[in-house]
């Protein structure tokens, strides 16, 4: 079980091989073959950073480089909704800090933690471009505009 | 403003928009409403130096923020070779308080695309990316769908419209980091590598992606071309209200009524757009000061809101037009506190490369983050001052810290007295309360 956790899956190296078409050098797929294999696992663990660079036949070490400079790829384990909250100009003044205050609250973590149960992590994130409807948060994929904190509750039941 | 009515004549990037439903325009409807006749146009009656000649003589600027003439930018790529080239869209939209290009992107992608593939004929180039931000979701799938739509009507691909040219557009999106929208950086980032700028010259158009001849233009910029190859230059100069040419984006965001995202002619005044778009500060709020254009502009006030929304003008009263998304400051909002948030977004988001940027940016944000505290020195105010030279233009690699110097450096010359507030609160009782904070934080 754990063999099959550390090696790429077929859909994996299928979506991995389709990108290299589009591009010169396959080191342009880094952030994409990372992202592809983040979307279903959560993280990228140090074993599939070795697994990733062989199918793209980089060294580990550059790979690393781009893993731990881009602030959307998780090189530790994270839960299984990913709460972000800009915590940009914008929404700073429409009140981020207390929606960020009411988060921590209800889900008894810090900023960067995974709450116990493994439901949620909490992280900050730069202006996500909707600053006409702050403040904004991003859960997953989805993002939710004009928070009110008395919204927040009702909002999390949803995952 | 939802009365105004929208003409194509006047309002080139925005009259297509679905105002009620705000549903993306996909093909058919872009078809209805006049879509991709430039591109035959084109085709049918121009050579790639008239488009340029014709982008030259609108002189559209680069709506990315730095508003460089993008005719000229375009005549910057050397003369067609053998060699690959290459036309690269800027999506990497995350600059603090700007949300534009996330308009265009999600509901009018193909215009951006018509846009893209006048100007890949124009620089003769047969390969484009669009550099999307990662968590721009909608814009990728709605992107993906109209690539799809392109190609399926011949707009894309092999000997397009029965023409010999050629041209493909693909999809990159990012995972994060502000420094990706610099145009060296985000060629590095699209190469696999850290997203650190690189040195100029040798500038992108001689050596950019893969060190082939490369061309970096803003999403609003691209959607600006279609417009300007059906309707010519002249219209295009005609339509604005100021030097510079054209519509623009604009936007006021806060604590206003109406806070949004507006085409309006470039020369419109900051009150108007504040008063007549944004309805106004909400009741109970005074404007405090304002940053025209994003995070990396200096702080105005309300004296300067006569001030005209273009590059010179605004640089004129002591600030950059930047992005034209401009965010008002109400009086209840401290200014120190407001420029700590700021400058911690430009310190977390430093590549790293530069010295001062790397080393200066934290010791900005601690020093501010001691005002804030209460415990700060009076020889502070001028270390900051002297941070803000340090940091300043010529001292880095690209233009990061000295953007994050503009509101630093403006909120200082106006708002002295609340940084020196700050300080005059530094007392022993003061000092002994946060002893006391910490103690109770280490007792949690």
């Amino acid at each position: 079980m754990n063999m099959m956790k550390n090696k790429l899956n077929d859909l994996e190296l299928k979506k991995i091989e389709e990108e290299k078409k589009n591009y010169e050098d396959n080191k342009s797929i880094s952030i994409e073959a990372l992202k592809i294999v983040q979307s279903s696992r959560g993280w990228v663990s140090d074993e599939l950073i070795t697994e990733i660079s062989k199918i793209l036949n980089i060294s580990e070490s550059q790979l690393e480089e781009i893993a731990t400079f881009y602030s959307q790829i998780y090189r530790k384990p994270v839960g299984y909704n990913i709460i972000k909250y800009c915590d940009s100009v914008v929404c700073y003044m429409m009140g981020s800090d207390n929606i960020k205050c009411k988060l921590e609250n209800i889900l008894k973590i810090k900023i960067g933690q995974t709450t116990n149960d493994n439901k949620f992590t909490l992280l900050p994130i730069s202006c996500l471009g909707n600053c006409d409807k702050a403040p904004v948060i991003m859960i997953n994929n989805k993002t939710y505009s004009n928070i009110k904190i008395s919204y927040i509750p009702i909002l999390l039941e949803k995952y | 403003m939802n009365h105004i009515i929208k003409y194509p004549e006047t309002h080139p990037l925005t009259w297509r928009l679905d105002t009620i439903n705000k549903n993306p325009i996909w093909i058919n409807e872009y078809h209805k409403k006049n879509g991709y006749s430039a591109l035959k146009f084109m085709l049918n009656n121009m050579t790639p130096k008239d488009v340029i000649n014709l982008v030259k003589d609108s002189e559209l600027r680069g709506r990315g923020g730095a508003g460089f003439y993008t005719g000229i930018k375009w005549s910057l790529m050397p003369k067609k070779n053998n060699i690959p080239r290459y036309l690269l869209c800027n999506a990497d939209e995350m600059e603090p308080g700007t949300y534009k290009d996330r308009l265009l992107l999600e509901q009018l992608p193909h215009q951006l695309l018509e846009g893209m593939i006048i100007s890949g004929f124009a620089i003769e180039a047969t390969m484009a990316y669009i550099f999307l931000r990662g968590e721009y979701i909608s814009a990728e799938n709605n992107l993906k769908k109209a690539i799809i739509e392109a190609e399926n009507c011949g707009y894309l691909g092999r000997n397009i419209l029965g023409s010999d040219f050629t041209f493909k557009i693909v999809l990159h999106t990012g995972a994060g980091r502000y420094i990706c929208g610099e145009e060296t950086a985000l060629i590095n980032s699209l190469e696999g590598k850290r997203a650190n700028p690189r040195i100029k010259p040798p500038f992108p158009a001689i050596v950019g992606l893969w060190g082939k001849p490369t061309c970096v233009n803003n999403v609003e910029t691209l959607s600006n071309i279609p417009a300007i190859v059906l309707n010519g230059s002249n219209w295009y100069k005609k339509i604005s209200l100021s030097k510079d040419r054209g519509t623009k984006l604009m936007g006021f965001s806060g604590r206003v009524n109406n806070p949004g995202v507006w085409e309006v002619p470039f020369g419109i005044s900051a009150r108007e757009l504040l008063e007549d778009y944004a309805k106004g500060m909400k009741k109970g709020f005074r404007l405090k000061a304002w940053q025209p254009g994003g995070a990396g502009t200096d702080f105005l006030t309300e004296k300067n809101l006569d001030v005209k929304m273009d590059f010179d003008s605004i640089s004129k009263v002591g600030s950059r037009f930047g992005t034209g998304i401009a965010m008002a400051v109400d009086h209840t909002v401290n200014i120190v506190s407001l420029v700590l948030n700021l400058e911690k977004f430009f310190s977390r988001e430093s590549c790293g490369l530069c010295t001062p940027c790397r080393e200066g940016l934290p010791w900005i944000v601690k020093i501010l983050q001691s005002f804030e505290d209460g415990f700060a020195q009076n020889e502070d105010i001028n270390i900051l001052e002297d941070l803000c030279v340090q940091l300043g233009p010529g001292k880095t690699v690209c233009a990061h810290a000295p953007g994050a110097m503009e509101p630093l450096q403006s909120a200082i010359k106006l708002f002295r007295s609340e940084f020196e507030q700050c300080i005059r609160k530094n007392s022993f009782s003061n000092i002994e309360m946060i002893n006391k904070k910490n103690m109770f934080k280490l007792n949690l």
